[in-house]
């Protein structure tokens, strides 16, 4: 877990260019093909380093397509074909060279549906870890375990439970039990698939808080269907429709002053 | 006009509704009633079927025994004086001593009732005084008093299963050996006990000297070899088409076939093992190793679709949350989705095995048909199996071994029952609570 050592110095509220504003994921002109469908077209972006990217759009826009090249989850669909540039740090990651798992150990993922895997809460969390061969000895697992469930905010819920099955939790735990397994690999960047979409507005408002502490330490891509959600947490924001990128910037411009009259459209509620 | 048109439409609605309601209701109860009809016609097909076998089939399980009076003749069992087990075995005329002493007990008159009188006894007999005096060598000289077996004929008058009213040339005990027996029960000579022998012995030509056990013990071994090879190239097979092959033209293809061979007749696998097994590779002849090999082609096809189904049940988002955590596709099957996938798999391959062990047509093809006396002793002996042995049991005309042939059914019946209900606790004991 290399981040937590990072410095913290990161303003709050940046907006514009600020000077230590750093690119952690390039894409140029990504294409995505499942057999015949032009899923995305030419989509080109920058994703900041410790900051929220939010990437909003009616259904079926290839905001989740796009998200899921970021970590090759696309790898798994025999009829999706991907062209075009996607770096992590400069290092192009759909080069020959590079190992899904290596790349999927340092982008983290969470899901649209809570997914624990029917085992202990201590067992989901410890997963990650045991894959890769994180820890030399049981103790350092137990500390990662239990400074990942700090991380997400679950530790002080669950921490006379831990060999209770994570299935047990309700949803909104659930979905924190799947940030803490995400954070417990170490991940640089941690990609969200409307990780709310299943939950109520209180558990909600707690997972938002967690990604707004998250941004501290990792880059976070979140693709989402509530607007106001991406507004609350990304500072910057990107707006698909039908396979293309149409517009991308610091969220509040987004929001305010959107540029093209599709982003202008969408935010206020004309279509999507 | 708008406003009228939708009053009249909803007055009308109703009424039509109402109308609908009482046939919806009436078809549905109708169809409720086919629903019980169908399941008590079941019930009383499966109490029929159950009754017949278990009324025929009880008599199996116990058998006749006579007790004689026999002088243990120092002359006949041990003419030289020795009285070790080995010269017992070798030299002792035990058949000698044993008609000698019915003889002067039941004083038959010539050659012709002597028979009659030695036939109301199974020819097990003397083996069971022989083992007698080999215990207790003290006892030769003396005369002892032994309950031996009784001829399969006389086992079923007991039983009932010979009428006394038929004339005497239609029934299979005469009226002599009839009064011999009269008197035997009048002295208390006659009685019943637990068939042991039927767990314990291998096939016979006397049915009451025929058990299953040898067909148990093929039975036994022909299922290890089915499951051995059946059940890893199974799982093997559906993992990879499920988890790893891509999805083409070639994979449909093969998946066509699977599901083709999983409908083929059990006769060809049959016609396959003595083609390729025993023609070709000249393995041994009615042998439990190549029974399972013919056995086993037969279930693969139910074990990989049945494994396919139980992968394909284990929701998607365990796969990707295990790749979004960099777990490697070899070990998202393994650590995931079989765990997972199991219960389903292992249910599929017990009714597979369940199949298999009630299969007799392919057997008969690779010469399991034999009549085997000996309980096997590996996977490449000669040995017979249980539904085989039912089918020659049946084909036998002794009158003994109709009640055999029920008496193997309740047994095969019995393991299959066990085999289904292990496919249940397993399924519930290894079921994840989601």
């Amino acid at each position: 877990m290399e981040n937590t050592t990072a410095s913290p110095a990161m303003p709050a509220e940046e907006t514009g260019a600020a000077p230590d504003f750093r690119v952690k994921m390039k894409t140029r002109n990504v294409n995505v093909h499942y057999a015949e469908k032009h899923a995305l077209r030419d989509v080109s972006l920058d994703i900041g380093e410790r900051e929220v990217t939010a990437l909003i759009g009616p259904s079926g826009c290839g905001k989740s397509t796009f998200l899921r090249c970021l970590n090759r989850m696309n790898d798994t669909i025999d009829i999706c074909r991907v062209t075009g540039v996607l770096e992590l740090d400069g290092q192009d990651i759909y080069d020959a060279g590079v190992d899904v798992v290596q790349l999927r150990a340092s982008i983290g993922m969470v899901f649209q549906k809570p997914n624990p895997f029917p085992k202990s809460i201590f067992d989901n969390v410890a997963y990650g870890p045991r894959v890769h061969g994180l820890f030399s000895n049981k103790s350092d697992l137990e500390e990662v375990v239990v400074q990942s469930l700090r991380k997400a905010g679950l530790f002080d819920e669950v921490k006379d439970r831990l060999g209770d099955p994570g299935t047990s939790l309700s949803g909104g735990q659930q979905q924190r039990l799947c940030i803490a397994r995400a954070i417990a690999v170490g991940p640089e960047v941690i990609l969200m698939d409307e990780p709310c979409s299943s939950l109520d507005p209180i558990a909600t408002a707690r997972i938002e808080e967690l990604i707004d502490e998250l941004r501290q330490n990792f880059t976070i891509v979140i693709v989402t269907h509530s607007m106001q959600q991406a507004a609350r947490v990304s500072q910057k924001t990107a707006f698909f429709h039908l396979g293309d990128l149409i517009e991308q910037g610091e969220t509040p411009q987004i929001f305010t002053n959107p540029r093209h009259e599709k982003t202008q459209g969408y935010i206020t509620g004309r279509f999507g | 006009m708008t406003e009228m048109a939708r009053s009249v439409l909803i007055s009308g609605q109703k009424e039509r509704v109402r109308r609908g309601l009482d046939r919806r209701l009436r078809s549905e109860r109708r169809f409720r009633l086919y629903g019980v009809v169908a399941i008590l016609l079941a019930i009383l097909m499966l109490l029929f079927l159950a009754g017949t076998i278990v009324s025929k089939g009880y008599p199996a399980f116990y058998r006749t025994w006579i007790e004689v009076d026999v002088l243990l003749d120092e002359e006949m069992i041990a003419p030289d004086g020795k009285t070790d087990p080995e010269t017992l075995r070798e030299d002792g005329d035990f058949r000698g001593a044993l008609i000698e002493s019915l003889v002067a007990a039941y004083r038959p008159e010539g050659r012709q009732q002597e028979n009659q009188l030695i036939a109301m006894f199974s020819t097990d007999a003397e083996r069971t005084l022989q083992n007698f005096t080999i215990a207790n060598p003290d006892r030769i000289g003396s005369t002892i008093s032994i309950r031996v077996k009784a001829a399969s004929d006389i086992d079923q008058l007991t039983k009932g299963a010979i009428s006394r009213n038929a004339p005497e040339s239609g029934r299979k005990v005469t009226d002599l050996q009839l009064r011999w027996y009269d008197r035997m029960e009048k002295e208390g000579r006659i009685g019943t006990r637990f068939n042991a022998g039927f767990f314990a012995t291998g096939d016979s030509r006397e049915p009451e000297q025929a058990g299953i056990w040898g067909a148990i013990v093929g039975s036994f071994l022909t299922m290890l070899v089915t499951l051995i090879l059946a059940f890893p190239v199974g799982l093997a097979a559906a993992v990879y088409l499920e988890e790893f092959a891509p999805k083409n033209r070639l994979t449909d293809l093969i998946e066509v076939n699977i599901n083709n061979l999983a409908a083929v007749p059990s006769i060809v696998f049959g016609l396959l093992g003595l083609a390729v097994f025993l023609n070709f590779f000249e393995l041994p002849r009615s042998a439990p190793l190549v029974g399972g090999m013919v056995l086993a082609l037969m279930t693969l096809p139910t074990i990989i679709i049945s494994g396919r189904a139980s992968l394909l049940a284990v929701p998607p988002s365990v796969r990707e949350a295990a790749l979004g955590l960099g777990a490697s596709r070899m070990q998202v099957v393994s650590h995931h989705v079989l765990p997972l996938a199991m219960p389903g798999i292992l249910t599929g391959t017990i009714i597979g095995m369940a199949r298999a062990l009630g299969e007799t047509a392919p057997l008969l093809m690779i010469g399991m048909v034999a009549f085997i006396v000996d309980i096997p002793g590996g996977p490449t002996d000669a040995s017979t199996v249980m539904p085989v042995q039912i089918y020659l049991w049946a084909d036998s005309p002794e009158r003994g071994f109709v009640e055999k042939t029920s008496g193997a059914v309740i047994v095969l019946l019995v393991f299959l029952v066990v085999m289904n209900a292990s496919a249940v606790y397993l399924r519930k004991k290894f079921e994840r609570r989601w």
